[in-house]
């Protein structure tokens, strides 16, 4: 509680006006508290942290830390990253996406950021749902899952986000949820010490949109299925593809060493141009 | 022929643009591929890093603005070009950047539209695209060079207005003025003023980003820096904080627009030529202005009285120029490459005080000075 008090009071805004605009029982929060109990572990000033935002539920996370912080639009949070990063490597720059917002509306840019093996630390908060704008189907939503805007079922698969940022190139993809807080904590550090761009995919749970959607009333049953749907890598690495259907795959899926874009930047530079 | 002395150097427009760039500090470029602006991104990959910059070719041309608005936002001048359909998806962030108050500039190569048009015939159709092209009000500073030493110019004063009002600056190019080759006389440092933003004076703890000190551009700090804030493309209060309070929203909205209009007497730039006692004044902009001077000197050869406005920003619209210019006479004549978007807003501050005629071209070909003088020949009184 004391360590608690203590976080709350170093890296929450005190001058913005809470309470917070997410539902009772989101899983945002969660989240948040890990990535600030992290960051204070590793000992980053609060000044050279950047916390970048696309739109929708997790878009408003940035306001409420005390970092310099940047609400873009709608799935473009890693271009504006990409520019801070360039234009100052110091800087430790975090971008915050939800489904939709990363691999939907913005998924060209996290595939070419992840090629380009840019170091930024890329947290994409997965709750299945457009839940802002009212629960429709996102690239994330399971197949069938009936929706707002899939009254007749979700007639689209899902996509995989960690294959496919593995797929593009980065050097770190892992996978969490909110309900495994310590795995969460200990990916996070990883994903924040990770030369090169490096992707942690957080399950989340929202109880208002894709919760009804599921059948699971409250946060606390969301929890649980969380729980129970979740398969550690090294146990999934034994199932064949049919039993790992509708699981969740936790812990590190990628670690290479890789060199990063502002590295090669460099070396290049130092020569003359070859044209 | 012109005459080209040894301290004169031979330069394309986009070339020249890439050096003023340059000049003015310009250490960041983030662009896509497109013809006519091209050059300018492959000029600007070879410099830049030589410069001490950074250069990265994006994925498309959201992502090129959202990387310069990014890498302003860490404190570097930053800029992109483009031309129409790239311009085109560019917009969004266009807003944003006048929204959060980022100083950036955006080249748009002129190409015929809609949509992929004449690739890459010359036009003038996206003046308004410039102005309105972003949704919502927004004030938008737009500069639009007719020569290469115009193109060197213009843009060091691009960059200049960008960080003075911390707001995009576009630079509308016309093809023609950009693939055209002239000697120029080199520009030197002395003969230059570069203005840098606005940045905090006070400790962090005393930083209000979005507050009004009086100039109506705020102090603007460096991500990095040490004066942590928050920037949004939402309604914000002085803190950078999401509003929808009345009382937070209006100020902001009116802020905007007032910080570039009540500098607007600062922002007439134009040349006239042979106005004094012109009938017909004839204003264009860009490629046409130069078939429109060639048009005036072989009409005052014949004894017409025509003069012309040479329009070098053409938003905010130069209404106290163009006022003046239709009290003193009888004819205006408005020469443009589109369907007539200059001239709508020269009919609006007209309110009858003369004729306005217009002369449009929209087929990807020049308008001759042969073709304005004509024009000039049937309407002079």
């Amino acid at each position: 509680m004391k360590e608690t008090v203590h976080l709350v009071h170093k890296y929450l805004r005190s001058s913005k006006k809470f309470p917070h605009i997410w539902c009772a029982g989101c899983g945002i929060g969660i989240f948040m508290q890990a990535l600030i109990r992290v960051i204070d572990r590793m000992g980053y000033s609060k000044d050279d942290i950047v916390l970048i935002s696309g739109i929708g539920c997790s878009g408003r996370l940035p306001v409420y830390v005390d970092f310099s912080t940047l609400h873009t639009t709608h799935g473009r949070a890693l271009t504006f990253a990409t520019g801070i990063k360039l234009a100052n490597p110091r800087l430790k720059v975090i971008t915050i996406m939800g489904d939709g917002d990363a691999v939907a509306i913005g998924g060209n840019h996290l595939i070419h950021a992840a090629r380009r093996n840019i170091e930024i630390v890329s947290l994409i908060i997965n709750n299945q749902v457009y839940a802002m704008t009212g629960g429709q189907c996102s690239p994330t939503t399971p197949y069938g899952q009936q929706t707002t805007s899939s009254p007749y079922g979700n007639l689209e698969p899902d996509f995989d986000i960690c294959r496919l940022v593995e797929a593009a190139g980065a050097a770190f993809v892992a996978r969490a949820t909110v309900y495994h807080t310590r795995l969460l904590d200990q990916l996070l550090g990883k994903a924040l010490k990770k030369k090169g761009f490096a992707m942690v995919e957080v399950f989340s749970q929202c109880v208002t949109y894709a919760g009804r959607y599921l059948g699971l009333d409250s946060p606390v049953e969301m929890m649980k299925w969380l729980r129970d749907s979740s398969i550690p890598v090294a146990k999934a690495r034994e199932l064949s593809e049919a039993e790992l259907k509708g699981k969740i795959v936790t812990g590190i899926l990628v670690d290479r060493e890789k060199p990063t874009y502002h590295e090669l930047c460099k070396k290049a530079f130092k020569q003359k141009p070859k044209i | 022929m012109r005459k080209v002395t040894q301290k004169q150097i031979l330069l394309q427009g986009n070339e020249a643009c890439v050096k003023g760039a340059l000049m003015a500090g310009c250490r960041f470029y983030a662009g896509y591929p497109i013809t006519p602006a091209t050059e300018i991104m492959e000029i600007m990959a070879k410099e830049l890093p030589q410069a001490g910059g950074t250069f990265i070719q994006m994925e498309d041309e959201i992502a090129s603005l959202g990387a310069v608005i990014g890498a302003s936002l860490a404190g570097v001048k930053s800029m992109t070009a483009t031309s129409g359909p790239g311009f085109s998806l560019m917009q969004e962030h266009i807003g944003f950047a006048c929204m959060a108050e980022v100083p950036c500039v955006v080249v748009n190569v002129m190409r015929a539209g809609p949509s992929t048009g004449l690739p890459t015939l010359p036009s003038q159709g996206d003046v308004m695209q410039a102005r309105w092209g972003t949704h919502g009000d927004h004030p938008i500073i737009a500069i639009a060079p007719s020569s290469v030493y115009e193109c060197l110019e213009l843009t060091i004063q691009a960059f200049n207005l960008s960080e003075r009002y911390r707001t995009p600056v576009i630079l509308l190019i016309d093809e023609v003025v950009a693939h055209m080759r002239e000697g120029i006389a080199p520009l030197s440092r002395e003969d230059i003023e570069i203005e840098e933003r606005p940045r905090p004076t006070v400790p962090p703890r005393w930083y209000i980003p979005y507050g009004d000190p009086g100039t109506g551009v705020p102090p603007m700090s460096a991500f990095g820096d040490g004066y942590r804030y928050h920037v949004t493309g939402l309604y914000h209060d002085v803190r950078g904080y999401p509003t929808v309070r009345e009382d937070e929203v209006n100020p902001l909205i009116r802020r905007l627009f007032s910080k570039i209009s009540k500098d607007f007497h600062r922002l007439q730039w134009f040349d006239s030529f042979y106005t004094e006692d012109a009938l017909i004044t004839v204003i264009a902009y860009g490629c046409v202005a130069r078939a429109a001077l060639r048009a005036v000197k072989e009409g005052r050869e014949k004894g017409l009285k025509v003069g012309l406005i040479k329009l070098k920003i053409l938003w905010p619209f130069m209404r106290w120029t163009i006022t003046r210019a239709l009290e003193n006479s009888q004819e205006v004549l408005v020469p443009e490459m589109n369907i007539g978007q200059i001239s709508r807003e020269v009919k609006r501050v007209n309110q009858s005080r003369c004729e306005v005629s217009t002369l449009n071209k929209v087929d990807g070909t020049l308008i001759t000075p042969e073709e304005i003088l004509k024009k000039l020949e049937e309407i002079h009184p």
